[in-house]
């Protein structure tokens, strides 16, 4: 266990300087209301997400190694990590410099070439948004800090993909009491309910939304998310939320196809759980940045008492 | 019964006579239902060693077809033709014409990564799903898929500068597949954001394509990678005995 409040290295992502920018807004007004500290990485690089790996896995490897070495030299040990992808890639890429010689030697020719230190595995931790919450506060203090409970707000956790697969990149899963699971992941549960929501029981929390090809196979992607969105619904879930930049745009942007393309409109949310956590807290609405969002939450959250 | 002989029961292989007497019982339509001889002959040898070859194969010759990755996988449950099991069984045999029958969904893959979450022997089916469809278009069996297009797009960018800008991924993705930016799902979509924060969203639209994010410094960088691509696609070429021919 970390000591209380300490700094930790931020790596927003290339998704959270465009689409997901609602994200980086939302996790850093968080962090600030919690009294966390987030320094950025300096002069980070994409992690690749899910396409440089199709043309090669050893580069992918790289671009993380490259950030994580950015991490060590400002003198960091734990890198924070909001997104799915970029998280994925870097605990990916710990776990192939450690056990895959060629991934270690690419690396050293990369490294080398491209002028910096050379990452070596076990330096720094990575961890996401959900682990650094639990961590340096805990369900028993947010509770306490809760300034505008989410009372009456069923939601349905959403954690995707590469939160908890595959299994063998997150050492520090499946632990057992306190740790995360990885077939039945509860960490997004646990913040907001101690925020006060109500979690409905969603059987899909960590299916695939088809991200990966959201826009080069749209229509397997628009039958994926509607299957998730009707599940939610059919849950009783006002609102879907989500810790992934990916999910989320990918959730927005098939709800409206669905609806355009299949005629079959739904009416749930997709909020990024800082977001809600965020206005739990206290902060605005504009604060967590809802308006950026394509899915136009706004009257919900009036109902809700949470503008 | 080997799970490739079901392809021995479709259509073009089943014979019914009209009109048939085998001592002196009528066994005319459908009671004469005959599956049509066949030898496979025209194995590759090397398809294993093939796949085996390109990136997120390595593992495959591992699998004991326990069927466990088919059974977690996403897209098999929307399409019962998306197999990562049988195209792993074909693929160890050498059967390639019998593989080159499904060139046309093997790209779906989402690397939602349930079979190697399931799968007892890390094989990574997701990896040799990639290969596969890669190895599927080195060969000349099918023309570029749309995902390879815009993973290339997508690597591209990441290469030249460091990082990307989604709006220009989603741009040269619509442009090099030839679809046009007006379909009414994604007008429908932005053009709610417009109407509700129309300054931010304009400003943001303009500042992208103005300052477009790079990382500094990445010159090095870029050389390293492109030189290192290179030399992977040379690799490839040379373990698909692809050197001296066109790439498709």
């Amino acid at each position: 266990m970390a000591s209380k409040n300490k700094a930790v290295a931020y790596y927003p992502g290339c998704a959270l300087e465009g689409t997901g920018h609602a994200y980086n807004r939302s996790t850093k007004a968080v962090g600030k209301a919690l009294g966390l500290d987030l320094v950025e990485l300096k002069n980070w690089n994409c992690c690749g997400a899910m396409e440089v790996k199709n043309i090669d896995p050893k580069i992918q490897t790289y671009l993380s190694a490259r950030n994580l070495s950015i991490a060590e030299d400002m003198g960091y040990d734990t890198v924070m990590a909001p997104c799915n992808g970029c998280y994925h890639n870097l605990k990916k890429a710990e776990y192939d410099l450690e056990n895959d010689e060629g991934s270690k030697q690419v690396n050293e020719r990369l490294s080398s070439k491209a002028g910096h230190k050379t990452y070596e595995a076990g330096k720094v931790e990575t961890i996401h948004a959900l682990d650094w919450i639990k961590r340096e506060i805990g369900d028993e203090e947010l509770s306490r800090r809760v300034k505008k409970s989410l009372k009456g707000l069923k939601v349905a956790n959403y954690y995707g993909c590469m939160y908890t697969r595959p299994r063998h990149i997150f050492p520090e899963k499946d632990k057992g009491p306190g740790s995360e699971s990885t077939s039945k992941p509860h960490f997004m549960d646990e913040i907001l309910a101690a925020a006060g929501a109500e979690n409905v029981d969603y059987p899909l929390k960590t299916a695939c939304c088809g991200g990966a090809h959201a826009l080069s196979d749209s229509d397997t992607s628009t039958r994926l998310v509607l299957n998730l969105i009707e599940t939610a619904e059919a849950c009783g879930a006002d609102v879907i939320a989500t810790e992934c930049p990916t999910c989320h745009t990918g959730l927005e942007m098939h709800q409206v196809r669905a609806e355009k393309v299949l005629g079959r409109k739904t009416k749930v949310k997709i909020l990024y759980f800082t977001q809600l956590l965020g206005m739990a807290l206290g902060l605005s609405p504009n604060t967590v940045g809802v308006q950026e969002n394509f899915s136009d939450a706004r009257e919900l959250i009036k109902q809700k008492g949470l503008a | 019964m080997p799970i490739h002989e079901k392809s021995l029961i479709r259509p073009e292989n089943l014979v019914e006579h009209e009109e048939l007497v085998i001592d002196g019982i009528d066994v005319s339509g459908h009671w004469s239902t005959f599956i049509e001889g066949r030898s496979v002959c025209d194995y590759n040898e090397n398809l294993q060693d093939e796949i085996e070859a390109m990136a997120g194969g390595e593992y495959i010759s591992r699998c004991w077809q326990c069927g466990s990755c088919t059974n977690a996988c996403t897209v098999n449950a929307i399409n019962p033709d998306f197999n990562p099991r049988y195209w792993i069984y074909l693929i160890r045999l050498g059967m390639e014409e019998e593989l080159v029958r499904d060139k046309d969904i093997i790209w779906q893959c989402v690397s939602c990564n349930k079979c190697t979450y399931a799968c007892p022997r890390e094989v990574n089916p997701e990896g040799v799903m990639k290969a596969t469809a890669h190895w599927l278009e080195l060969k000349g069996h099918t023309e570029k898929k749309p995902s390879m297009v815009f993973d290339e797009a997508f690597s591209e960018q990441v290469f030249e500068t460091g990082k990307i800008e989604d709006g220009l991924v989603l741009r040269q993705f619509f442009s090099r597949t030839g679809q046009k930016l007006t379909q009414p799902w994604l007008v429908a979509l932005v053009g709610g954001l417009i109407k509700r924060f129309p300054v931010f969203y304009l400003m943001r639209l303009g500042l992208s394509t103005v300052l477009r994010p790079r990382t500094s410094g990445w010159g090095r960088a870029r050389a390293a990678i492109n030189e290192y691509v290179e030399e992977r696609e040379a690799a490839n070429r040379k373990a698909l005995g692809l050197d001296g021919k066109g790439a498709e």
